[in-house]
């Protein structure tokens, strides 16, 4: 056996060549050309119909999308562009008046929000993270559950729940801050399983060369994971934004509305887009109350539209 | 620098299942020893055992001692994450982070436990990527992204990166096995340099590579240490049968 290592090694010398193979079978004919062609019809027929078929869900699933942004913006464009829209409240402005603004919804919505995204972030992501860089065991899948049933949970519900605690058991008035509770019962789960979907993209290389650097395991994540997945983080983040901005549940119960600049989280109604265009609703008949509804919500439309912008703005820059 | 690594009655295990039975050898300082064997025999278990990344892995564990100049890695006061700046690894895929330029990939060791100082990163992260033969490549485009680098000049990086920490020992798990014939032969040639201050284990699937480079190759087979002597001997005269009819391709 050790002789013949001896004659292979080193050089590990090359068997012969075989000969290229004849192109013929057992019996010695010689094998026709390969018939590529069956079927390919019939192939081409099913492909083009898949991509018709596609091509036309995709187009019909567009259809409400543009007709509900074309009608809000044909019917709400007109009172965006007067300056006194951005400016002023509703203060003193009965339904039937034209003009005043939105600056105090704009500002009611923007500021729960922000108090929304400050609590329902940190707690979302961390969520995650424990979800899946560290979590095992009956703990993490109790969690996942939890979760999943806080997803499924309808905004109502959060909202009733929210008043439950707040109003009932506390007896604290309603106020903006309740709002902001419902809204991140609402919000966490969405950005617990972006981010979560978001960290399991992170190739688990990168991870094991950060270890192996000496790095601890915290950094690790923080310094390396993170980054890696955080324009996806994000987003998810925007979309659990988006989200919460338009929910109308929780501020009907626990924000009322009210036509005057109130930015005091807890004291006072606080006045928010949604619940501005609830308050006209109810006067339909007056063409001021339904014109200033299509405002609203066009408004509502292009402050979600502008966070998501500022938002993959934010991830790209980022990233490099 | 270059530290003696022991190994006494190691196995390795994931979960139930023993990857590694009982394994014994000694490693020298300053050389470069090669871990060779067919898929799955357990050589890249062993390397990751060496830096305890084996633990990283769910259900991994080690059982018997594995000594760093005497030092026992897994006594229960020693802290892994300090084994792993003493033994360095760099793996079988490129692995630069991508959000990091080229310079901060190659400090990112330093950086992220803790060094800020500029001077000390900006002329470590030289050093490292001239003993890495990276450097006159990139020297003039340090901010541009890592993984903007070919796969070569990312495998070198990452060499680069391992060695910016000062590690004693330096671990490769297949690092040419997903590069050119070209970018192999400029790691092998960074080996060669590399050993006179780092103790080096590579796992290779190549043989020619583990003749080439190696002082000392380890023949592993089925989770078993078949044969452990210097690289001359075990390609030209193997003591185990199943050694020989390894090298000679009659088996693996």
């Amino acid at each position: 056996m050790t002789t013949a290592a001896q004659t292979q090694l080193p050089g590990f010398h090359l068997a012969a060549t075989p000969a290229a193979p004849a192109l013929t079978d057992a019996e010695g004919t010689v094998d026709t050309a390969p018939d590529l062609t069956p079927g390919s019809a019939l192939r081409r027929r099913r492909d083009r119909t898949a991509t018709i078929v596609m091509w036309s869900s995709f187009a019909l699933a567009m259809v409400p999308l543009a007709w509900i942004l074309l009608t809000v913006t044909r019917n709400g464009i007109q009172l965006l562009t007067a300056s006194s829209w951005w400016t002023t409240s509703q203060r003193n402005i009965t339904a039937s008046d034209a003009g005043g603004g939105a600056v105090h919804a704009i500002q009611g919505t923007l500021i729960q929000g922000a108090v929304t995204t400050a609590i329902a972030v940190p707690l979302g992501i961390l969520t995650a993270i424990y979800l899946v860089e560290y979590g095992r065991g009956p703990l993490a899948r109790g969690i996942s559950f939890m979760v999943d049933v806080l997803s499924g949970v309808p905004s109502i519900v959060a909202a009733l729940f929210v008043y439950a605690v707040w109003v009932t058991t506390f007896g604290f008035q309603r106020v903006g801050f309740a709002v902001c509770l419902a809204l991140v019962l609402l919000m966490i789960p969405v950005v617990v399983r972006s981010t979560e979907e978001m960290l399991k993209l992170v190739p688990n290389d990168l991870r094991e060369g950060a270890l192996a650097l000496g790095i601890p395991r915290w950094v690790t994540i923080t310094r390396v994971v993170l980054p890696t997945a955080l324009s996806g983080i994000v987003t998810g983040v925007l979309l659990g934004l988006a989200r919460v901005m338009g929910e109308t549940a929780p501020l009907l119960i626990l924000g009322p509305y009210t036509k005057s600049i109130s930015t005091n989280l807890f004291s006072g109604y606080m006045p928010t887009l949604p619940t501005m265009i609830n308050q006209d609703r109810t006067e339909l008949g007056l063409a001021t109350a339904v014109e200033r509804m299509w405002a609203t919500a066009l408004t509502l439309i292009l402050l979600v539209l502008l966070l998501n912008l500022c938002g993959r703005l934010v991830a790209r820059k980022a990233r490099v | 620098m270059a530290t003696k690594v022991s190994m006494n009655g190691v196995s390795i295990y994931y979960g139930g299942f023993k990857a590694v039975d009982g394994v014994s050898m000694e490693i020298q300082p300053r050389t470069v020893t090669a871990f060779i064997g067919p898929s799955g025999c357990g050589k890249s278990t062993v390397l990751r055992s060496l830096n305890r990344m084996h633990e990283v892995v769910r259900g991994g564990r080690v059982e018997g001692e594995i000594q760093l100049d005497g030092v026992n890695l897994y006594a229960p006061e020693v802290d892994p994450v300090a084994v792993r700046r003493t033994v360095g690894m760099v793996f079988q895929r490129p692995n630069p982070f991508p959000t990091m330029s080229i310079l901060d990939n190659v400090v990112a060791g330093l950086r992220l436990n803790g060094v800020k100082d500029k001077a000390t990163l900006t002329a470590r992260a030289e050093a490292s990527l001239r003993a890495a033969n990276l450097w006159e490549e990139v020297k003039d485009r340090l901010d541009k992204p890592g993984a903007g680098l070919s796969g070569g000049q990312q495998q070198r990086l990452c060499i680069a990166r391992a060695i910016a920490v000062e590690p004693q020992v330096l671990l490769m798990d297949e690092p040419c096995s997903a590069l050119d014939p070209i970018s192999t032969l400029a790691i092998e040639d960074l080996i060669a340099e590399l050993k006179r201050e780092y103790t080096i284990v590579i796992v290779t699937h190549n043989m020619q590579q583990a003749a080439r480079c190696s002082s000392f190759t380890a023949f592993m087979y089925l989770g078993e240490l078949i044969e452990f002597a210097p690289t001359n001997a075990i390609f030209t005269n193997p003591t185990q049968k199943r050694t020989s009819d390894y090298i000679t391709g009659r088996f693996g």
